[in-house]
C-alpha cells in the first residue's frame, strides 16, 4: 500500500485528475445548497441570457440558471457512472469468475455469451432496449450496465485461469473448502486489483453513455438537468447561445478526462504490468 | 487455410442464432406489448389498426412460436412491415440506408489506420519524445470528447460562424441544378464534418494501440538481431518491427467495429445523414419494432461478417494462428 501511494503520488497528472474526481463529487453532492439558483425555475425576463455575474454561466431558453443546471447534472452523471459500472462489475465478475472457476462447458457457453454480447453496436442495443421502457435514471443505469460487463468478465475470468492452479488454492481445495468459499475468500481478491482499474476508467465511458442518450432525447428526460439533455436543448439554440452548448461539453470532457486519468494512474501504480491487461468496462462507451 | 476459415465460419454460426434471440427478447422482454405502445395514446380497443398489427405479427401467441415463426421468415429474408403510416418493408428501408453508412464507415476506417499507424509507430520510436507527447495529449483528449459536443462545436465553428460547410444531410437544396462535378463536390463538402467527428475518437484510440504494440516489438530479441547484424535502421523499424506490431491491429481493427458503427447512431442523427444510425433513433422514437429488431439484426451480422473477415486476414498474414494458437 505504501508504495503504492508513493508510485502514484510522482503520477503528477494522475493526482491532479484524482483531485478534480473529489472536487467534483463534492460539487455534484452539494449541488443542492452551492447552486447560485434553483436549476428548474424559469425566468421568462431572462431568457437566453448571456453569461454574466448574476448568471455566471448565462441562461437557458427557459431562463434558467446553466450553472445551477450543470451542478444538478453532475449528480446524475455520478450517479449513473456509479451505479452502471457497480451493475457491469457485478455481473462481470460473476460470470467471470463461474467461467474461470469451472472451465470446460460452463466456461466455453459463458464466453460464447460474450463474444455474442460484444458483436451488437452498443449504441443500437441500448435504442432497441429504451425505446420500449420508460425513460427514468434508473433504467439508463440498468441498461448501460447490462450492456457493459464483457470487459470485466474476460478479465476476471483470465485472472481466475492464472490463479486456479496456484498453491494456495489447491491447498483449500484439498482441505474441502467449497468452491464458492475458495472463489469468494481466495481467489476473488487476489484478482481484484484490474477488476477496480477497469471500473475507474468504466465510469467515465458510462458517463460518455448517458449523455450521449441524453444527447439523443432517450436518455434521461428532461426537466431533470443532465450534461446530454442540457445539450440537447442548447442544439437547437446554436446560432443564438454558444453557452449552451459550449458549457456542458467542457464539464463532461473534464469529467471523463480526470477518471481516465485517475484510472491509469492507479494501474500503473498498482503494477506496472497491468499496462496492457487492463481492459476498460465497455469500451469508450458506444 | 481453408480449414481455419471453415473452423471460424462454423464458430461463427451458433452467434447468428445468437444475435436473432437477442434481438427478439431485448424487445419482447420489456413490460407491455410493442403494439400497444406503438398505438400511442389512442386508447386500444378504439385503435383498429392495434388489432391489426397484433394479428399480423402473431402477439397473441406464446413467446417461442413467435420467435421460430420470426426466425423463419427472417431466412426468408422477410423482415416485415414498419409501422409508419405507410408500412414499408423493413428490408427495403434498410436497403436504401445501409450503403451510406457502409461508405461513412468503411471511409473513417481507412482514414484512422492511414493517420493512427504511422503516428503510432513514430511516437513509439521515438518514446519521451516532444512529438510522442504531444500526441499523448492528443489521445487523452480524444477519448475524453464526446462525439455530440464536438459535432457541436463544428458546426458552430464552420457552419455557422465561418459558413464554409454545410452541416445537415448529403445535398444542398440547389443540388439538381449542379454540374455533374459540382455534385460530388457538394456531397465530398456535406459528409466532411461528419467523418472529421467520427474519425476524431477512434484515431485517438489507434494511434495508443499502434504505440502500444510497437513498443512491445521494438523490446524483442529479433529486432536486436537485426540491429546486430547491421541493418539500416530504417529496414528495422520499417520491415521487421513495423510489420509485426501491425498483426494485433488487424484483431483490433475487427474488435472495434462495433463501436465504430454504434458512433453513426450519433454522427447521422446530428447531421441528419439518412443512414442506418438515424433510422434506429426515429424507430426508437415512434416505437417501430419491426425496424428496430430489423435493423437489430443486420447491423450486428455485418459486424459479425466483418470479425469474421478480420479473423480471416489475422490468419492469412499470421501462420502461427492457424496452427491452433488460441490468441487469448
Amino acid at each position: 500500500m505504501k508504495s503504492f501511494w508513493r508510485a502514484f503520488r510522482r503520477n503528477r497528472l494522475a493526482v491532479i485528475g484524482g483531485i478534480i474526481v473529489v472536487v467534483l463529487a463534492v460539487a455534484a453532492v452539494a449541488a443542492g445548497s452551492i447552486a447560485p439558483w434553483d436549476p428548474n425555475r424559469p425566468d421568462v425576463k431572462k431568457i437566453l441570457d448571456p453569461p454574466s455575474r448574476a448568471h455566471l454561466l448565462g441562461t437557458d431558453q427557459l431562463g434558467r440558471d446553466v450553472l445551477s443546471r450543470m451542478l444538478h447534472g453532475a449528480r446524475v452523471s455520478l450517479a449513473v457512472g456509479f451505479v452502471s459500472v457497480g451493475i457491469a462489475a457485478f455481473i462481470g465478475i460473476t460470470l467471470g469468475s463461474a467461467a474461470g472457476y469451472n472451465g470446460g462447458m460452463v466456461d466455453a457457453t459463458i464466453m460464447r455469451l460474450v463474444d455474442l454480447m460484444l458483436v451488437f453496436p452498443r449504441f443500437f442495443l441500448l435504442l432497441a432496449v429504451l425505446a420500449f421502457l420508460k425513460p427514468s435514471i434508473w433504467t439508463i443505469m440498468a441498461v448501460i450496465g447490462i450492456t457493459g460487463w464483457m470487459g470485466v468478465a474476460r478479465l476476471v475470468r483470465a485472472e481466475f485461469l492464472a490463479l486456479k492452479e496456484r498453491e494456495f488454492v489447491v491447498w483449500s481445495q484439498s482441505i474441502g473448502a467449497s468452491g464458492f468459499r475458495i472463489i469468494w475468500r481466495h481467489i476473488l481478491p487476489n484478482a481484484m486489483a484490474p477488476v477496480l482499474v477497469a471500473m475507474t476508467l468504466g465510469i467515465p465511458a458510462a458517463i460518455l453513455t448517458e449523455s450521449g442518450l441524453s444527447f439523443l432525447g432517450l436518455g434521461v428526460q428532461p426537466p431533470r438537468a443532465t450534461w446530454g439533455n442540457i445539450l440537447n436543448e442548447g442544439k437547437d439554440a446554436i446560432e443564438l447561445a454558444w453557452w449552451l452548448s459550449v458549457y456542458p461539453g467542457l464539464a463532461i470532457l473534464l469529467t471523463v478526462l480526470s477518471y481516465n486519468l485517475l484510472g491509469e494512474g492507479i494501474r500503473d501504480a498498482l503494477d506496472p504490468r497491468l499496462r496492457q491487461s487492463a481492459g476498460r468496462v465497455g469500451g469508450r462507451g458506444r | 487455410m481453408l480449414a481455419y476459415a471453415l473452423r471460424r465460419l462454423l464458430l461463427a454460426l451458433p452467434l447468428l442464432l445468437g444475435i436473432t434471440f437477442v434481438s427478439f427478447i431485448v424487445i419482447h422482454l420489456a413490460p407491455g406489448d410493442p403494439v400497444e405502445m406503438a398505438g400511442g395514446d389512442v386508447p386500444m380497443t378504439q385503435n383498429p389498426q392495434v388489432g391489426k398489427w397484433r394479428e399480423e405479427l402473431g402477439l397473441d401467441k406464446p413467446l417461442h412460436v413467435q420467435y421460430l415463426n420470426w426466425v423463419s421468415r427472417l431466412v426468408r429474408f422477410d423482415f416485415g412491415r414498419s409501422f409508419a403510416p405507410h408500412g414499408r418493408p423493413v428490408l427495403t428501408m434498410i436497403a436504401e440506408r445501409l450503403p451510406i453508412t457502409l461508405l461513412l464507415n468503411i471511409v473513417e476506417m481507412l482514414i484512422i489506420v492511414t493517420m493512427a499507424v504511422p503516428v503510432g509507430a513514430l511516437s513509439a520510436t521515438r518514446q519521451y519524445s516532444a512529438f510522442d507527447k504531444v500526441t499523448t495529449i492528443f489521445v487523452f483528449i480524444g477519448f475524453a470528447t464526446p462525439d455530440f459536443w464536438l459535432a457541436l462545436l463544428l458546426m458552430i465553428l464552420f457552419g455557422v460562424q465561418l459558413g464554409w460547410l454545410p452541416i445537415s444531410g448529403l445535398r444542398s437544396m440547389n443540388w439538381e441544378y449542379l454540374s455533374f462535378w459540382q455534385q460530388q463536390g457538394d456531397f465530398l463538402a456535406h459528409l466532411t464534418l461528419p467523418i472529421v467527428v467520427a474519425t476524431f475518437g477512434g484515431l485517438a484510440g489507434f494511434s495508443r494501440y499502434m504505440r502500444q504494440s510497437m513498443l512491445e516489438v521494438i523490446r524483442q530479441d529479433y529486432i536486436q538481431s537485426a540491429r546486430a547484424k547491421g541493418l539500416a535502421e530504417r529496414v528495422v523499424i520499417g520491415k521487421h518491427a513495423l510489420r509485426n506490431a501491425l498483426l494485433p491491429i488487424v484483431t483490433i481493427l475487427g474488435l472495434s467495429l462495433p463501436t465504430l458503427i454504434g458512433g453513426s447512431v450519433i454522427v447521422e442523427s446530428i447531421f441528419a445523414i439518412p443512414g442506418m444510425g438515424q433510422l434506429m433513433v426515429q424507430a426508437a422514437f415512434e416505437r417501430d419494432y419491426p425496424v428496430l429488431m430489423g435493423n437489430l439484426v443486420i447491423v450486428s451480422t455485418l459486424t459479425l461478417l466483418a470479425n469474421l473477415a478480420a479473423d480471416v486476414a489475422y490468419g492469412l498474414v499470421d501462420p502461427r494462428i492457424r496452427v491452433g494458437r488460441r490468441r487469448r
